[in-house]
């Protein structure tokens, strides 16, 4: 046995190696294509205290996509999958909006009583977590797969959310609130500050406790993980609650910076982003998990957008690259499509 | 084994039920509800709808799941459009070429999921990103239909008396709900179905062709899905790149509701079919009651979604338990 897997090894990493190297090398590949083919792409300047250029935007722009993929790491981590993140974004925002401009809906452009800024942050992330945890209810205690569980929110999510605005878009201004989509801090754009903060606690959390153990080993083998008495059940729970708090969050975040709650539109196919950078991150489905390589394959995902719309691509047709990318990140996971590969390349020398 | 058999029916009773309650409390509540012309409505609105849980009942009776079919409608419907108007391509080349693009991506995904033992839902997640992505490709706005065939198909009908007529894309949707449950329920490939979603692995002990049968499922709904893509274009007479979307859980709902399990193995076509009737009457209630916004049918379809998976869930507890026994 470990003879074979020492001949063989040219093909098959141990997912360790395999979880940074290969994120990393394509997002370098994708800088240096900018570096030679999009003029001062790296270019970097200090406009009123705050940084400024392409990299930055990138790390702004992919700071909604990154929160999510850190919730759908864990949540794919344990076998699951988390569809209903798109949609949560949208309720997220049109509840934010709808408390900063409740008259709005009738007709009346006053805003009225103001809902202080605390309960507009607090009432929808409250609300996402709710969500979130609802899906994992189903998954975890009812025994629905996870792809109908948070299919049904997905769809009925965003009904809840044109709902709640009505059908209408709710455009807003508030200076407190949009601090969180479009604010600096330290120079570096508010979005990026909390993307570094969830990670920071995320990765402590997973890292430098055992939990991040336990979401692996409930995901590897849920039966065996009952047995060796980790709590399986609300360990699964929890991690859908995360990804909806984390869904929340950029809702809030999107919603901050446009300045408006688009029911329909906002956090649409978002799902595809986070599931395609926690994949190319190297995370297996129920097992083992690399947060850092999910969040290079977000920003992966994101620079190539940026890329991609720089050379003049309707946005809309990012979604075929995205797809191609996915589908290829895939394949070179594929465990049987190694072992196909290896048996072709070493049918002369392996023992039958 | 006489109570076996009836439990295996619960699911497929119970929405017998739903729907008959459902089309009650409709004509009980609103003037005009119980006529003909209502009822035939529910046919012709849901005609695509219903031609795609045709192709979904097989996959998810196999075990598997398709989230690409509400994009490849769009699809089809885009590139059928744009064939028409921008290329001199004969209409039936152009319903071929739309059915060939629908199978060569089923195809395209049932051997990415056999062969290479990926997950289906990742699969077609795919799938339903790349077919939305092409769709936009062809082009970014709604092309309309002008084509004079395409028009007369649309327009042809079956009379069925006082005025009210069948048309030509409902009863492709009955035939095809007809072969559709000759297929699972009489022939080799339909009892392979139901043997793989049961148990993969015994029927490929006892030697059923799982991989061939598989690869063939994704490949039939895809081209089922087309063709739902092309019956929606005829529906609407026109092809636009954001058709469809979220269609993919009307039709698993339709499929769910209609008594097929979602693990796989138990399933009725014409459960699917009156779980296309009871979306299409939901929708209809909504509409006669006036003042609901149309976005109560997507959270009410939700809902019912939910009841009947919990009822699976609680049929799924008792067959274990009495397996124990």
């Amino acid at each position: 046995m470990n003879i074979v897997k020492k001949k063989t090894s040219l093909l098959n990493f141990g997912l360790s190696e395999l979880s940074i190297i290969y994120p990393l090398l394509a997002f370098i590949a994708i800088l240096l294509f900018n570096l030679v083919f999009t003029e001062g792409f790296f270019h970097i300047e200090i406009k009123n205290g705050h940084l400024f250029g392409s990299l930055i935007d990138i790390f702004n722009r992919g700071a909604p996509v990154i929160l999510i993929t850190i919730g759908m790491t864990l949540v794919y981590a344990t076998g699951g999958v988390d569809l209903s993140v798109g949609a949560i974004i949208a309720i997220s925002g049109a509840l934010a909006a709808q408390m900063i401009r409740p008259d709005y809906v009738k007709g009346i452009l006053e805003y009225g009583d103001q809902t202080s800024l605390i309960m507009v942050l607090l009432v929808p992330l409250a609300l996402s977590i709710i969500l979130g945890l609802w899906n994992g209810f189903l998954v975890a205690y009812i025994g629905v797969q996870p792809i109908i569980a948070t299919l049904i929110l997905m769809t009925v999510g965003r009904g809840i959310a044109q709902l709640i605005t009505h059908g209408q878009i709710i455009v807003f201004e508030h200076q407190p609130f949009q601090f969180i989509g479009s604010g600096f801090f330290l120079g570096l754009p508010f979005p990026v500050i909390m993307v570094i903060l969830l990670f920071a606690l995320t990765w402590a959390l997973t890292r430098k406790t055992t939990l991040g153990l336990f979401i692996e080993a409930s995901g590897a083998n849920p039966l065996a993980s009952r047995y060796m008495g980790i709590p399986v059940r609300v360990i699964t729970t929890l991690t859908y609650g995360f990804s909806g708090f984390c869904a929340g969050l950029a809702g809030l975040i999107i919603t901050a910076d446009i300045k408006a709650a688009d029911a329909n539109n906002a956090g649409i196919f978002m799902e595809l982003d986070a599931i395609a950078a926690v994949i190319i991150g190297g995370t297996i489905n129920g097992g083992r998990f690399s947060m850092a390589g999910a969040i290079i394959g977000a920003l992966i995902i994101q620079s190539l957008t940026t890329t991609i719309i720089t050379r003049g691509v309707p946005p809309q047709v990012v979604l075929v690259f995205k797809a191609v990318i996915i589908i290829m990140v895939a394949l070179i996971q594929s465990k049987k499509l190694r072992d196909q590969l290896s048996l072709i390349l070493h049918s002369g020398d392996r023992p039958s | 084994m006489r109570f076996r058999l009836s439990q295996k029916n619960i699911p497929i009773l119970s929405t017998f039920l739903v729907f008959i309650l459902l089309y009650l409390s409709g004509a009980f509540a609103y003037k005009g509800f119980f006529s003909l012309r209502v009822f035939i409505n529910l046919f012709i609105d849901n005609a695509f709808v219903g031609i795609i849980a045709i192709g979904m009942t097989f996959v998810i009776i196999s075990g598997g799941i398709d989230l690409s079919v509400g994009s490849l409608v769009a699809f089809t419907g885009v590139l059928c459009a744009n064939l028409l108007s921008r290329t001199d391509i004969p209409p039936y080349m152009v319903i071929f070429i739309c059915l060939l693009c629908g199978a060569a991506l089923g195809l395209a995904m049932g051997s990415l999921i056999h062969f290479l033992e990926m997950p289906p839902f990742l699969v077609t997640l795919v799938g339903m990103f790349l077919a939305r992505g092409l769709s936009f490709v062809i082009s970014l706005d709604s092309v309309p239909i002008r084509n004079e065939l395409f028009l007369s198909i649309s327009k042809a009908s079956i009379p069925l008396g006082n005025g009210i007529r069948l048309p030509a894309y409902a009863v492709t949707f009955i035939i095809m709900a007809l072969i559709g449950a000759y297929i699972l329920h009489y022939t080799r490939f339909g009892r392979n179905i139901y043997a793989i979603g049961d148990n993969e692995k015994s029927a490929l002990l006892m030697g059923l062709p799982v991989g061939r049968t598989k690869i063939f499922i994704y490949t039939i709904n895809s081209t089922i899905c087309a063709a739902g893509g092309l019956v929606y274009s005829l529906y609407t007479l026109a092809g636009y790149p954001l058709a469809g979307t979220g269609l993919e859980l009307d039709v698993i709902t339709a499929v769910v509701i209609g008594g097929t399990l979602l693990t796989g193995g138990v399933g009725f076509m014409e459960g699917t079919v009156i779980g296309v009737m009871i979306l299409g009457l939901i929708q209809t209630i909504i509409t006669f009651q006036g003042n609901l916004s149309t976005w109560w049918t997507k959270v009410f379809i939700g809902i019912l979604l939910c009841i009947f998976i919990l009822l699976q869930r609680y049929i799924a507890a008792r067959k274990i338990q009495d397996k124990n026994k």
